[in-house]
This record gives structure tokens, C-alpha cells and sequence, in this order.
């Protein structure tokens, strides 16, 4: 494999190969994909990208699969202009990237799982797992039925319905376990020891993660191949705002753009926002919490990559903030009736958050500023519950109809 | 106290390979130290060079994290589990 050298310990940098590993034998730390940028930046370019398919595979130079097999549609999701939002925030160049419709499950998940699943293939692995708050089962059972592998997802017994049914339908195993989010993840942590399956978040992480990157890939090129000023995006484990940094910094590495200068953002629910707070307190370190939002896909108590998130967040000279409950349903219902847009809970923290970030005076009016909105909000209904006007119920008459409806306007 | 030390993967290589192995031991602190003595290595991959647990290992007592209990001072009994477990794992 030309493109990558191997693994290598984001800690103490001891060298792996590349297998179904995650941590480092010596000190725990992360294992990440190590690529070879001289050799990539030979035969990588615009022109090769944008004649590539219409989905995040154009990016495959930079990305830790041989031989992509499953996933085949995801990415390469609309960035838009969003002149509506922006009008009422005060921002002139303010752009929604949206996977609430990437495929095949309608969240950014479809991203990493078609990287983490192409891998698993390679690796000859018969059966795939996760733990999960919802989005990544449904799009690791998605692909576990497209590429034929045995399937099980774990996750919390709480979950939102409809995000069960949108793992149930492909009939993968669910296991509901009774605890939290952080509760499944050490007993998945476990099982992946004995059981020699290719769990998506675990023993995969690695390849996984990389997947993450494309949402900075196709931005970049999305906006004519130049950077954004400014993001800000939703954050749990906290990997998905790190690798959109990576992407970045990747792409300036092998010689697509010039520069980065881009300030990293990240949004938090109040109701767990372990990296925020760290950040507010200066702290370089996570302390675990446990979770109370209604934001349970983002509701990660001891994020894994808390502590690269920080340093991302200062290097990148961003800054982190959080919403309340009520303030994500607000935001969600703002990107809703501004751009038409409908994202689930993650989205309006990301949207919420967004507004804070303004009233700080965190953006200049013109720069580029792009929102990730990363997950549906048709797969989390029931949070709305009690937050939205009620339907003019009427007699199928003109009179009805003109006392009823038109009398209210 | 006779306890049940459950092994991840990337230390097995130190336990030719075994899952789970047997200490015997008052606190965490002195189940480390037997591991130590009876598995040369273990010792300086869970604790750094204050002694303390590395930031990127959980150790779990009967499931519960032993942070939220008394550190390396938790106090074992007879038949109690301790879970070795890698911190770096998840995302949604």
C-alpha cells in the first residue's frame, strides 16, 4: 500500500503496521494512519479530484482503503449558501454543509462507516459492529446489508424510537444495553478482545476516523479550493472536529492549497460538554461527565479525543460554546425556517451555537464561515414534541376554511 | 484478596496471550504491582512515570470506573474483577 506507511501511536510514536488495531501496546495512545504526502503529491490534484466520482471516493489518494467496496454513494453533499440564516445572524458569507442528506442513512456517519466498512472487507472480516447513540448503527447496519456481512450494533436502551427502527430495518442484531452512551462503549471495549469482530469505533477506529476528513476535502472544494475562515461544528468523541482539521492541514500538505488559516469551532450541549468546559477552565485534560441533554447524539461523557480537540481548538485560535436544551430546539427550528433545512438535535447545538459565537463578535461580517450540520432531524421527531405550532384541524368546507385559516393571518 | 484481572488485547502479549488472569492483592495499587512481579511489563504501561494511572487506560472494579471511586487505593475483595480497558474507543 503505496499511499499509507502504517500506523503510528499519536502519543509516544512507536510504528504499527497496518492491522485491525487501535491502541498502542506501550501506552495506551490512539493509533492514527500515517501517510506517504511526497508519494500522494505526485499523482494528486484538482483536476484528478473533480473528474472523480461524485462522492467522497474522489478524495481516495487520502484516504486509508485499497480497494473501496461498500459505501460506494456517501458523501459529496450539498454546501450551501445559506443567505437566509446568514441575513439573520449578520453574516454575509455564511455556508451550511449539510449531511442531514448524505447516503445511505441521512448523517455524516455514512462517511466514516463506508471507510471503516471497505476496510473490514479487506481485512477478510466476516462480521462488523459498533457502539452507538443512534446515527452510526443505522449506517453500520446499512452497510453491513450492502457489503453482506454479519452485523451486530449496541446501543444505549434509551434511544429515541425511530433511531432504533432505522437500525432494525436492516436487520442487523441491536443490543440494548442499560446504561449510557460511555457504559456500552467499555463493554463494546470488551467484547472486541474475544470476539474478532471488526467493531467500526474500536478495533477499525483508525481507518475509520479518516473518513471525517472528507467533510473538509469536499468543503474546500466546494468553496473554489480555498480554505474557510471559520467553522464550527458539532462535537462528541470530538473526532470529527479533529479530522476536519487533519483534512485541512492534509490538503495544504500535498499541495492543493496554498494555505489554512481556518479558526476551528466547536459546539457542545450544555448538558455534556466535558471539552468545553475544559477548554473554559484551560485545562489540557477531559473530566468525564455524565450525560443530560436531549442532544443524545452528541451525548458523550469521556470523549476520546477530548484532549486533541483542545489542541486543535489552539492551534487553530477557535473557541468552543454550548446550548441548552431549549437553545437547540431553537436553533434548529432558526436553520429550519431560514434555509429550510431539517437537522436533529446535534445540528441545532451546531446552529445555537453558531449565534453565540456571532454575539461573541467571534467572525468578522464578510469571512467565510461554514456550519456543519451533520445528522437528520426526521430521525428525531419526538424532541419537538410540544415545541411546534399545531396543525389547523378544519370541516372539508369553504366556510371552515375561511373562518378556521384565513381568519388567523 | 483473590482477584480477577481481565486483559485487553495489546497487553496479552505479556500474558502468552491469556484473557484474564489471577492476582492476589488489597487495592488496586498493590493489584498492579502483582501483575508487575508475576507479568514483567505491566507495571510501566498502566501507570506513568508519577505513579500515576495513564491518562489513555480505564480501569473498571465490577464495572464501575474506579476514578469515580478511589483511584489506585480502591480497596478489593475476594472475587472482585478488575477490567483493564484501553480509554480510546467510540465516537457516536
Amino acid at each position: 500500500m503505496a499511499k499509507v506507511k502504517g500506523l503510528r501511536c499519536r502519543e509516544c510514536g512507536r510504528d504499527y503496521p497496518v492491522e485491525p488495531i487501535h491502541v498502542c501496546e506501550f501506552c495506551f495512545g490512539p493509533l492514527e494512519v500515517v501517510y506517504d504526502y511526497e508519494e500522494i503529491r505526485k499523482s494528486i490534484s484538482r483536476e484528478k479530484i473533480e473528474s472523480g466520482p461524485k462522492s467522497l471516493w474522489r478524495y481516495a489518494d487520502l484516504l486509508p482503503v485499497e480497494n473501496p467496496t461498500v459505501g460506494l454513494t456517501a458523501g459529496f453533499t450539498p454546501l450551501k449558501k445559506a443567505e437566509k440564516l446568514g441575513e439573520a445572524l449578520g453574516l454575509r458569507n455564511l455556508y451550511i454543509k449539510d449531511d442531514s442528506v448524505n447516503h445511505p442513512t441521512l448523517s455524516f456517519k455514512d462517511r466514516v462507516v463506508s471507510v471503516a466498512i471497505s476496510k473490514a472487507k479487506e481485512f477478510g472480516f466476516d462480521t462488523a459492529a459498533c457502539a452507538s447513540t443512534g446515527n452510526l448503527a443505522n449506517s453500520v447496519a446499512a452497510h453491513c446489508a450492502q457489503a453482506g456481512l454479519n452485523c451486530y450494533v449496541f446501543i444505549p436502551a434509551n434511544l429515541e424510537t425511530q433511531k432504533i427502527f432505522g437500525s432494525l430495518v436492516f436487520n442487523p442484531t441491536v443490543v440494548a444495553v442499560e446504561g449510557t452512551y460511555d457504559d456500552v462503549n467499555r463493554l463494546c471495549s470488551e467484547i472486541a478482545n474475544d470476539q474478532g469482530w471488526a467493531f467500526v469505533n474500536i478495533n477499525i477506529r483508525p481507518y475509520y476516523a479518516e473518513g471525517s476528513k472528507t467533510l473538509a476535502f469536499e468543503v474546500v472544494e466546494q468553496l473554489g479550493w480555498r480554505a474557510p475562515d471559520a467553522v464550527v461544528a458539532p462535537a462528541a468523541s470530538g473526532s470529527l472536529y479533529t479530522k476536519i482539521w487533519k483534512g485541512l492541514k492534509e490538503l495544504k500538505e500535498v499541495g492543493l492549497i496554498d494555505s489554512v488559516s481556518t479558526r476551528m469551532y466547536g459546539a457542545q450541549a450544555e448538558g455534556c460538554s466535558p471539552i468545553a468546559q475544559a477548554w473554559k477552565e484551560g485545562r489540557d485534560f477531559i473530566k468525564p461527565v455524565r450525560p443530560n441533554t436531549i442532544a443524545k447524539s452528541i451525548a458523550i461523557g469521556n470523549p476520546a479525543d477530548g484532549i486533541y480537540a483542545l489542541q486543535t481548538t489552539k492551534e487553530s485560535g477557535g473557541d468552543w460554546e454550548t446550548a441548552t436544551d431549549e437553545e437547540i430546539i431553537e436553533g434548529m427550528k432558526l436553520l429550519a425556517e431560514t434555509e429550510g433545512i431539517f437537522t436533529e438535535t446535534a445540528g441545532g447545538t451546531t446552529i445555537a451555537v453558531l449565534k453565540k459565537l456571532v454575539q461573541k463578535g467571534a467572525f468578522d461580517p464578510d469571512e467565510i464561515v461554514v456550519a456543519y450540520i451533520t445528522g437528520n432531524g426526521y430521525k428525531t421527531l419526538e424532541v419537538l414534541d410540544g415545541h411546534l405550532s399545531e396543525p389547523v384541524r378544519i370541516q372539508a368546507t369553504l366556510k371552515d376554511f375561511k373562518e378556521k385559516v384565513l381568519a388567523r393571518v | 484478596m483473590a482477584v480477577t484481572v481481565r486483559v485487553p488485547t495489546p497487553l496479552r502479549r505479556l500474558t502468552d496471550g491469556q484473557g484474564e488472569v489471577e492476582v492476589d492483592a488489597k487495592t488496586v495499587r498493590e493489584a498492579i504491582e502483582k501483575l508487575e512481579e508475576q507479568y514483567p511489563g505491566f507495571k510501566e504501561r498502566l501507570l506513568d512515570e508519577n505513579g500515576e494511572l495513564r491518562r489513555f487506560v480505564n480501569l473498571y472494579l465490577n464495572d464501575e470506573d474506579i476514578r469515580f471511586l478511589k483511584g489506585a487505593d480502591t480497596e478489593l475483595k475476594d472475587g472482585d474483577v478488575l477490567s483493564i480497558v484501553p480509554a480510546i474507543a467510540g465516537g457516536r
